[in-house]
C-alpha cells in the first residue's frame, strides 16, 4: 500500500516553509483559505497573507501589483474561480505585463464533488494555457505539489498551478523535474496523464500486462511550455497514444499532445470529459467513474489501439 | 520639476498636448479627448509632484503613476517623453508595427510605464498592490491611479476601493479624470454611476473635489493628499474632454477619432497659443 497524503495540506506546509526562506514571498486569498490551506502562512505571517474577501478580480490584479512591487504573490481560490471569474485580470494584468504571479488554483476537476457543476473546474488547463507567458502545472502526488512551488519560484513570471482537494499516493519517480517523465516503460503503447490520472495509469499498466499489452507511463505535469520532443520521443515506438487528465478534452493535455504529435501522428485516444458540466455526488469516485475517467477505462481504450476492442 | 510654478506648469502643459497631437498624427485614428482631458493631471504628476528618475525608470524609492484609463496614455507618452525617458521624436512612432509605444500601456515596452492596461477597471487594484508591497518594504512612495469617469462603471473599481480602505493604505491616491463623457457621448445622457464623491466616501476615502485644469488647485491637491493617515484619498478632478483643442471639446467623435492635416495644423496652434 503506498502512502497517501493530501496535496493541499502538502502545499500550504511548504509554501509555509520557502516562505522562511524568501521573505518576498506572499498570499493572497478569496475567503477559501481553509480549503486552499493558504492559512497556514496566515497562521506563521500574518502580515504577508492578504484576504482579499470574495473578489477574484481584485484580488488577482492587487496580486499583479504586488509583484510589481517585488513581491512574490500566491493567489489562491478555487481553480473554477480564480481561472474563470478572474481570467481576463490574469490575462492583462499577469500574463501580458509577465508579472511575477503564482495562481494556486485548488480543488480542480471534480474533486469538490458535493458542490456541482459550479464549483467544478473542468476547463481552467484549457483557458490558463492559451495565454503567452503562462506556465501550467498539474502535479500528480503530493512531492510533486512541492516541485511544483519551486518550479514556479524558479521562473520569473506567470504559473498556474492545479491543486487537487482529494487525497494523492506518493508515486515512484526516477528523477525530479515536471516535464514528460518515463514512470514505467513499455513497448505497444504509451499513456500520458497527470495529476490524479497518473495514478489510473499506472494502476491500468499492471491489470494490461496480465493481458499481454506493454504500456508505457508518462507523467506530464508540466502541460505548458509542453517539452514536445519529449513528447514525440517517448510516442516514436509505440502503436497508439492514449492521454488522460481530469479536465475536459477539449484544450488540456490531450490536446497539447495531439498537437506536439501532429507531424508524426498516431492512433490516439483522449480520456478526459467529453463536453460536459459536472453535477453533484457523494464521492469524488463517484463522479470520475460516471464520467469515464477509470482504470478500466485506460485498459479498454488500450484493448481498441491494439486491435483487440 | 520641484517649483510650484504654474506658468511653468502651464508651458509643460503645452508640450504634453503638443505631444498627444504629434502622437496621433493625420487620417490615423488616436484616443485624443481623454488624453487632452487628463493632460494638466499627467504633467502635474511628472513634473511637479512625482519623485522619479528618468535616467533610473526603475527606481526602487520612485513614486508610481498607474494610468488605469489606459487609452489616455499619449498623455503619458508625451510626459514621459519630455521629462527625458525618451526622445519626444519618438512620439510619431505611436502604434507603429513593433513601436515601444503602443496604443494602450505596456510596462515592459516602455520606460515610465509602470503596468499593462486597457482593458478598464483594473488599474486602481494594482496600483493597491503596489501601495502593500511598498509598506511591506517600509518604502514611503506613492502611488497614484488615474481613472476614467466612465471606466468606474466597472465593479471591479469598487472591489479595489473597499480594499484599499479596508488594508488603510494611504499611499495610495486615485485621481478620477472627470470629463462627464463615454466613448459614445455624454454620461448624464447615457450611463451615469452617480455622485462620484459620495461614493468614495462612503467607501472609506478622504475625497477632494478640484478643476481638473487649473494648475493651482491640481498641485495643492496633490499636496493634501500627502496628509491622509490611515486613508486612501480620492480627487475628483473635473475636466473636459479634448481640453485645449477647441473642435474636439466635448465632442464625443474625438474619443478616438482621426485628424485631417487641417485639424492636426489647427489643433497645433491652438496649443501653443497662437491663433486662439
Amino acid at each position: 500500500m503506498r502512502k497517501l497524503a493530501c496535496p493541499r495540506e502538502a502545499y500550504g506546509r511548504y509554501l509555509v516553509k520557502r516562505a522562511a526562506e524568501d521573505e518576498r514571498i506572499v498570499a493572497l486569498d478569496a475567503d477559501l483559505s481553509g480549503s486552499t490551506m493558504s492559512c497556514l502562512l496566515r497562521e506563521q505571517y500574518p502580515e504577508r497573507h492578504f484576504e482579499m474577501g470574495i473578489g477574484e478580480q481584485n484580488m488577482v490584479a492587487v496580486a499583479a501589483g504586488l509583484a510589481l512591487g517585488g513581491k512574490i504573490p500566491f493567489v489562491h481560490s478555487f481553480a473554477v474561480f480564480l481561472t474563470g471569474r478572474a481570467f481576463e485580470q490574469v490575462r492583462q494584468s499577469v500574463a501580458l505585463a509577465k508579472a511575477n504571479v503564482k495562481l494556486v488554483g485548488s480543488s480542480y476537476g471534480f474533486s469538490d464533488f458535493g458542490d456541482g457543476a459550479t464549483h467544478q473546474a473542468l476547463e481552467d488547463v484549457a483557458i490558463m494555457r492559451a495565454l503567452p507567458n503562462m506556465t501550467v502545472l498539474v502535479p500528480m502526488d503530493p512531492g510533486e505539489v512541492e516541485e511544483a512551488v519551486d518550479l514556479a519560484l524558479e521562473i520569473r513570471g506567470p504559473v498556474y498551478i492545479r491543486i487537487s482537494r482529494s487525497p494523492m499516493e506518493y508515486l515512484p519517480k526516477e528523477e525530479p523535474g515536471l516535464g514528460p517523465a518515463l514512470l514505467q516503460d513499455g513497448k505497444d503503447l504509451v499513456v500520458f496523464a497527470n495529476g490524479l490520472m497518473t495514478s489510473l495509469a499506472l494502476e491500468a499498466r499492471e491489470i494490461l500486462a496480465q493481458e499481454g499489452i506493454s504500456l508505457r507511463v508518462v507523467n506530464v505535469s508540466c502541460v505548458k511550455p509542453l517539452a514536445k520532443d519529449g513528447i514525440q520521443r517517448l510516442a516514436a515506438d509505440v502503436k497508439g497514444v492514449i492521454t488522460v487528465e481530469e479536465h475536459s478534452v477539449i484544450g488540456g493535455l490531450g490536446s497539447a499532445v495531439l498537437e506536439a504529435l501532429a507531424l508524426t501522428p498516431k492512433p490516439t485516444c483522449l480520456i478526459g470529459v467529453e463536453d460536459a458540466f459536472g453535477q453533484s455526488a457523494q464521492s469524488h469516485g463517484e463522479l470520475l467513474a460516471h464520467y469515464g475517467l477509470t482504470t478500466e477505462a485506460i485498459c479498454e481504450r488500450a484493448r481498441f489501439l491494439m486491435g483487440r476492442g | 520639476m520641484e517649483k510650484r510654478d504654474v506658468k511653468y506648469l502651464e508651458a509643460k502643459a503645452r508640450l504634453v498636448r503638443e505631444g498627444i497631437i504629434r502622437a496621433i498624427g493625420v487620417n490615423q485614428r488616436g484616443h485624443l479627448g481623454g488624453s487632452m482631458s487628463c493632460a494638466d493631471l499627467v504633467t502635474a504628476l511628472y513634473f511637479y509632484k512625482m519623485r522619479h528618475w528618468p535616467e533610473d525608470p526603475e527606481h526602487a524609492d520612485r513614486d508610481r503613476l498607474i494610468l488605469s484609463k489606459g487609452h489616455s496614455v499619449l498623455a503619458q507618452y508625451a510626459a514621459l517623453a519630455h521629462c527625458g525617458y525618451f526622445p519626444p521624436a519618438a512620439l510619431e512612432t505611436t502604434k507603429q508595427l513593433g513601436s515601444f509605444l503602443q496604443g494602450h500601456p505596456e510596462r515592459d515596452r516602455t520606460p515610465g510605464v509602470e503596468a499593462n492596461t486597457g482593458s478598464l477597471g483594473q488599474g486602481l487594484s494594482i496600483g493597491l498592490g503596489l501601495a502593500l508591497a511598498g509598506r511591506l518594504d517600509r518604502r514611503d512612495y506613492r502611488v497614484y491611479v488615474i481613472l476614467g469617469d466612465a471606466e468606474l462603471a466597472e465593479g471591479q473599481v469598487w472591489e479595489a476601493a473597499t480594499a484599499a480602505a479596508f488594508y488603510k493604505t494611504d499611499r495610495l491616491i486615485a485621481i478620477v479624470d472627470h470629463n462627464k463623457m463615454q466613448a459614445t457621448g455624454r454620461i448624464p445622457e447615457l450611463y451615469d454611476v452617480g455622485p462620484i464623491a459620495e461614493k468614495f466616501r462612503a467607501f472609506g476615502w478622504r475625497v477632494l473635489e478640484i478643476d481638473g485644469h487649473d494648475f493651482a488647485a491640481i498641485v495643492d491637491a496633490l499636496d493634501a493628499a500627502d496628509q491622509s493617515t490611515g486613508q486612501p484619498v480620492a480627487i475628483i478632478a473635473h475636466t473636459v474632454k479634448g481640453k485645449g483643442v477647441s473642435f474636439a471639446e466635448n465632442v464625443a467623435s474625438f474619443h478616438n477619432g482621426a485628424l485631417t492635416e487641417e485639424q492636426y495644423q489647427q489643433a497645433l496652434r491652438e496649443i501653443a497659443g497662437d491663433g486662439v
